[in-house]
């Protein structure tokens, strides 16, 4: 298994993606669901940041003693994606704790068990 | 954490925290093109600024300064400075967000899509900072 | 935990590990992902930009329209967050 060795980041990105994936669906409170997503996400993050090194270069901001080599920087691509990436995730983190805050101030629980039995009650 | 903490050592040590984060936060912003920066890391740190005194002296004193309504004006403000960095473009001989087309005097082209970039940037950081002080305020608000 | 969330994670994780032998070695100069167009990117964006920061020039000029596209996200996060959670002391 020498690719082991040499993708060992991609084990560990996919055990926090399985982490995330039991936060979202193991898990019966809603805020902890909404956790493990944020895991998830992070993971992702991660695996796209990886994908982006190659050894022997430097970060993607020219440098006048490097010149303008293409293979003595990292791929810039990923970067770009990832950096608007992280700033909407916190953003639809803070629409996903409003409708948190919805369902909390209408059924009194954040317990998906307790909704489900008081919207049957209510209905 | 609506209320004043009525704390004199976080009370005075955040009002005099906050202008050295807001002028760190416009350097972040400026300085995107030399180093690792840009509009949104700048814009998540003037955010910090604010959520930092809103929490330390209360929401009926800060309210007063900056209010919410003045945080989701800022946010619509910077997208229409990024709309209009595309459609001036257009009217100059150029297609949408060509930024060498912009009409500043006495610039090469390659000069103009740097200007660009910069405009572009800015309205990125309003946008970034107004949508998460509005998060921030109508996240704590009471019922309404 | 019960057992059928655990086989679930078990053969997400094991079609994981088993997709991991279709993807490039990490130092791989020739991959995809590294020749394609990032080092046009890399060559042209002093000569077309003046910034030496790659990123905030292929952010904020060549892939600008995407950046357009993701602030409107941002926009919008923070305008269904005013509808869904309207304040009591909004003066109208």
């Amino acid at each position: 298994m020498s690719a082991l060795a040499g993708n060992y980041t991609y084990y560990i990105t996919a055990f926090l993606l399985a982490i995330g994936l039991y936060g979202m669906i193991g898990k019966k409170n809603l805020l902890k669901k909404l956790i493990g997503m944020n895991i998830f996400q992070t993971a992702i993050f991660l695996f796209f940041i990886h994908g982006a090194v190659k050894p022997g270069t430097t970060v993607p901001v020219l440098d006048s003693r490097i010149g303008m080599d293409a293979a003595a920087y990292i791929n810039p691509l990923p970067h770009v994606l990832i950096l608007t990436a992280i700033v909407v995730s916190v953003a639809t983190t803070g629409v996903a704790l409003a409708l948190l805050i919805t369902i909390y101030r209408r059924y009194g629980s954040l317990e998906e068990t307790t909704i489900l039995e008081r919207m049957k009650q209510s209905s | 954490m609506r209320e004043r903490l009525e704390n004199s050592v976080v009370e005075g040590l955040s009002r005099f925290l906050v202008p050295f984060i807001q002028i760190f936060a416009l350097y972040v912003i400026t300085h995107g093109h030399y180093g690792p920066g840009g509009g949104f890391q700048g814009g998540v740190i003037l955010a910090a600024s604010m959520m930092l005194l809103r929490l330390s002296l209360g929401e009926e004193y800060e309210h007063r300064r900056f209010s919410p309504t003045a945080a989701s004006f800022v946010a619509a403000v910077g997208i229409l400075i990024y709309a209009f960095a595309g459609l001036v473009p257009m009217m100059f001989g150029g297609r949408f967000l060509d930024y060498g087309y912009l009409p500043i005097p006495g610039l090469s082209p390659a000069e103009l899509r740097y200007h660009g970039i910069l405009i572009v940037e800015s309205g990125v950081g309003l946008v970034v900072w107004g949508t998460l002080v509005t998060l921030f305020d109508h996240l704590l608000g009471r019922e309404g | 935990m019960n057992w059928y969330t655990a086989i679930v994670l078990a053969l997400f994780f094991g079609l994981l590990v088993y997709a991991e032998r279709d993807l490039p070695d990490s130092s791989d100069a020739s991959s995809p992902a590294r020749t394609h167009v990032a080092p046009t990117y890399i060559e042209q964006s002093y000569e077309d930009t003046r910034t030496p920061n790659i990123v905030t020039s292929v952010l904020a000029d060549y892939r600008g329209y995407d950046t357009l596209g993701e602030t409107v996200v941002i926009l919008t996060a923070g305008l269904a967050v005013i509808l869904i959670l309207p304040r009591s002391d909004r003066r109208r």
